[in-house]
């Protein structure tokens, strides 16, 4: 027994949880083609989860700052990834394949730009009074929820409105029986770039040390002369980018989005984190990939326990591992 | 001079104090007398939605203000209270063996959950408890309207209560066998109807005070003000908030019974939506958080801004119309908007509420 539990840790330990799910999952749907590209789906999902969420865990661990106000960066990032869209609609249309990166990028970075600077202004105006007071954070940065979404209504009206995908983008590939949407291969592809690019931040930097060391014991980095706070305020805004890049991806993903689309994530947001752990990414990522496949998987066995699914596997890992799978805080 | 000084400020803090009393003793005179002095239909709509709200927020207050648990998930026990209810009515017919087999059930469910969710959860960080509680009641809410066999869906049930509350059945009548008007109210099942109400959520309230003043209620003021030293006097915190969250779930319960007998109707919007978590949250805060009569102050206040808030912000949207988006922003559809800045603003300059500041500066002088 003891044996199978050094081997399996060898090969990675819990990180194998996702490939378990996914080894279920093939056995009991039974087609190999429907479950690669449930598979593909799920894993794509994960990946723009990721990019919501990871933001949330890190401010969290850093700071012991919660923000529920989170979801907020997500919905305005679609919108904003739409609008954009919508203005440079010929380029997204044309057959030249440059312009039609050229518009993507353009919505992905006006989306993006706009979390910094929103991220900015929350931490100054909303946040920063209410440092160490979790009970008046949730109430505040809920309020502030209240008032974005309001605001969002304001803006863009309470109808859907539907986000057109760059021309590059749609249609899928076809492999045997397979058919994989190019979509969700440049979902998963981005959301791999951006862990790739933050782990290495996080792992090889200066700066990502110091992230790493605050979230150990703030106080102790605090103690030996580093200003915690201007850190906090950087990880913030990055935070909040990040979250308005995976909306504008989750955007192009639904083609359809009405302004409940933040609250509707902010619930696997949290489910995520809390699975992962606060305040690291990797397990963010852990949390992502599983919620995504396990969405995903059970939204085609059974359609009805898709949401209720993900809450189940967040109680089952809490009862397990009452902080979550790789927590960096406890 | 000192001592001068506190004379002055102690007798002003007693008049502060009274006008908190008064004003809480004229909105339960206010309650109990609502269908003599507002007969028409739409104010006795608010004034037992008011009623409701009262123990409603009471409750959650119980968890935020007493306790420090911050929970999302007091509309689910409030649904779970009034689904069940709704459904045993609608299954069984309008009786009040219905209401006793479906509120019980409602009320067992409600309190198997708060002990799960409370053994499995409270033992961390109040954060990860805020968050649990806000993915179970978003998950609850959507498979209430997943399983619409049972919950009719998003359309919600509508169902008839027992005939001793329907407006057709006279009570008392007068010699002509017409309903019989004690001071100009009408002695028939509408009237019956808001007694029980009233009367229902008054004993809520009084037990929720009982609750407060009890050892129990001290030792929930302890664990707030400090946890470690509470568990080191040889309290168990995580059995002490499980228990006060099962006790605030079950009376939230309650309260979703009343508000299913009251309504005669069912659904997501009037019990399960987040809206109405958030007209909880407003409440609280509103009101004062840690003392039960800001639940009163705040409830009354909140159901009547919202009432008038909507027709104020009609004309200021009117008025604005040539100018760009300020008419979309005073839509009074975007009366949240304005409730949320007002929100995030309490928090910030007045976080003990109507009640709590008013008290405070009693305890400081």
């Amino acid at each position: 027994m003891n044996l199978i539990a050094t081997q399996i840790e060898r090969f990675g330990g819990i990180n194998l949880l996702p490939v378990l799910l996914a080894v279920v999952a093939l056995v009991l749907i039974g087609v190999p083609s429907t479950w690669l590209t449930l598979t593909v789906a799920g894993l794509a999902m994960g990946m723009m989860i990721f990019l919501m969420a990871s933001g949330l865990s890190l401010v969290f661990g850093l700071m012991d700052v919660l923000n529920f106000g989170h979801s907020a960066f997500i919905s305005f990032g679609a919108f904003i990834a739409a609008s954009v869209l919508a203005a440079l609609g010929s380029w997204v249309g044309a057959d030249n394949i440059l312009l039609n990166i050229a518009a993507l990028f353009a919505a992905i970075s006006a989306a993006t730009l706009f979390g910094l600077v929103a991220g900015w202004f929350f931490e100054r105006v909303i946040i920063k009074p209410v440092y160490r007071d979790h009970l008046r954070q949730i109430l505040i940065t809920m309020g502030a929820l209240i008032v974005a979404e309001q605001i969002i209504l304001a803006i863009w009206g309470g109808s859907p409105i539907s986000v057109p995908r760059p021309n590059f983008l749609s249609g899928s590939i076809i492999l045997g029986d397979v058919s994989i949407e190019i979509y969700r291969l440049f979902a998963f592809g981005l959301g791999l770039v951006v862990f790739l690019g933050l782990y290495a931040v996080l792992n090889r930097t200066r700066i990502g040390l110091l992230v790493r060391a605050g979230v150990e014991n703030r106080e102790m980095v605090e103690a030996l002369g580093f200003r915690i706070d201007r850190l906090f305020i950087g990880v913030f805004m990055l935070g909040s980018a990040l979250a308005a890049m995976g909306g504008a991806m989750w955007a192009g993903y639904e083609t359809l989005i009405t302004a409940a689309i933040g609250s509707e994530m902010m619930i696997i947001v949290f489910i995520v984190i809390i699975i992962g752990g606060l305040g690291s990414i990797e397990g963010t990522l852990l949390g992502a990939l599983m919620v995504g496949l396990m969405g995903n998987y059970v939204a085609f066995l059974a359609p009805k326990m898709a949401l209720a699914s993900n809450m189940l596997l967040m109680m089952a890992i809490l009862l397990w591992r009452p902080y979550g799978l790789r927590p960096a805080v406890k | 001079m000192g001592e001068l000084k506190n004379t002055a400020a102690s007798s002003s803090a007693r008049v502060v104090r009274l006008f908190v009393y008064g004003l809480i003793g004229l909105i339960g005179i206010g309650l109990f007398l609502a269908p003599m002095l507002f007969p028409d239909i739409r104010s006795q709509e608010v004034a037992a939605r008011i009623c409701i709200f009262i123990v409603l927020v009471a409750s959650y207050d119980l968890l935020i203000g007493y306790t420090g648990i911050v929970s999302f998930a007091h509309t689910m026990f409030f649904g779970i209270g009034a689904y069940g209810t709704a459904i045993a009515l609608k299954q069984m017919g309008p009786g009040w063996d219905a209401i006793l087999v479906g509120g019980s059930a409602g009320l067992a469910v409600s309190f198997v959950l708060a002990a799960l969710v409370g053994l499995l959860s409270l033992r961390v960080k109040a954060i990860f408890f805020a968050m649990v509680t806000l993915a179970a009641a978003s998950v609850m809410a959507v498979m209430a309207s997943q399983f619409s066999d049972f919950t009719g869906g998003e359309d919600g049930i509508i169902y008839k209560t027992p005939r001793l509350f329907s407006s057709a059945t006279k009570l008392l009548t007068d010699e002509n066998g017409k309903v019989l008007r004690i001071f100009g109210v009408k002695a028939n099942g509408k009237t019956a109807a808001y007694y029980f109400v009233f009367f229902g959520s008054l004993v809520l309230y009084f037990v929720m005070l009982r609750i407060v003043a009890s050892p129990l209620g001290t030792v929930l003021k302890a664990i707030r003000e400090n946890e470690m030293r509470a568990e080191a006097l040889g309290y168990k915190v995580v059995l002490y908030r499980t228990a006060i969250f099962c006790i605030a779930a079950v009376i939230a319960a309650c309260a979703g019974i009343l508000r299913a007998i009251w309504l005669k109707y069912t659904g997501p919007e009037t019990t399960l939506s987040f809206a109405i978590m958030i007209d909880i949250l407003l409440m609280v805060v509103i009101g004062g958080m840690g003392t039960l009569y800001g639940a009163i102050i705040g409830a009354t206040l909140m159901s009547l801004g919202q009432f008038y808030l909507k027709d104020l912000m009609q004309a200021a949207s009117e008025a604005t119309a040539g100018l760009p988006l300020i008419p979309d922003l005073l839509d009074p559809d975007r009366w949240l908007l304005w409730l949320g800045l007002v929100f995030v603003l309490l928090v910030y300059f007045f976080p003990a509420g109507i009640v709590g500041t008013l008290t405070r500066k009693e305890a400081n002088a």
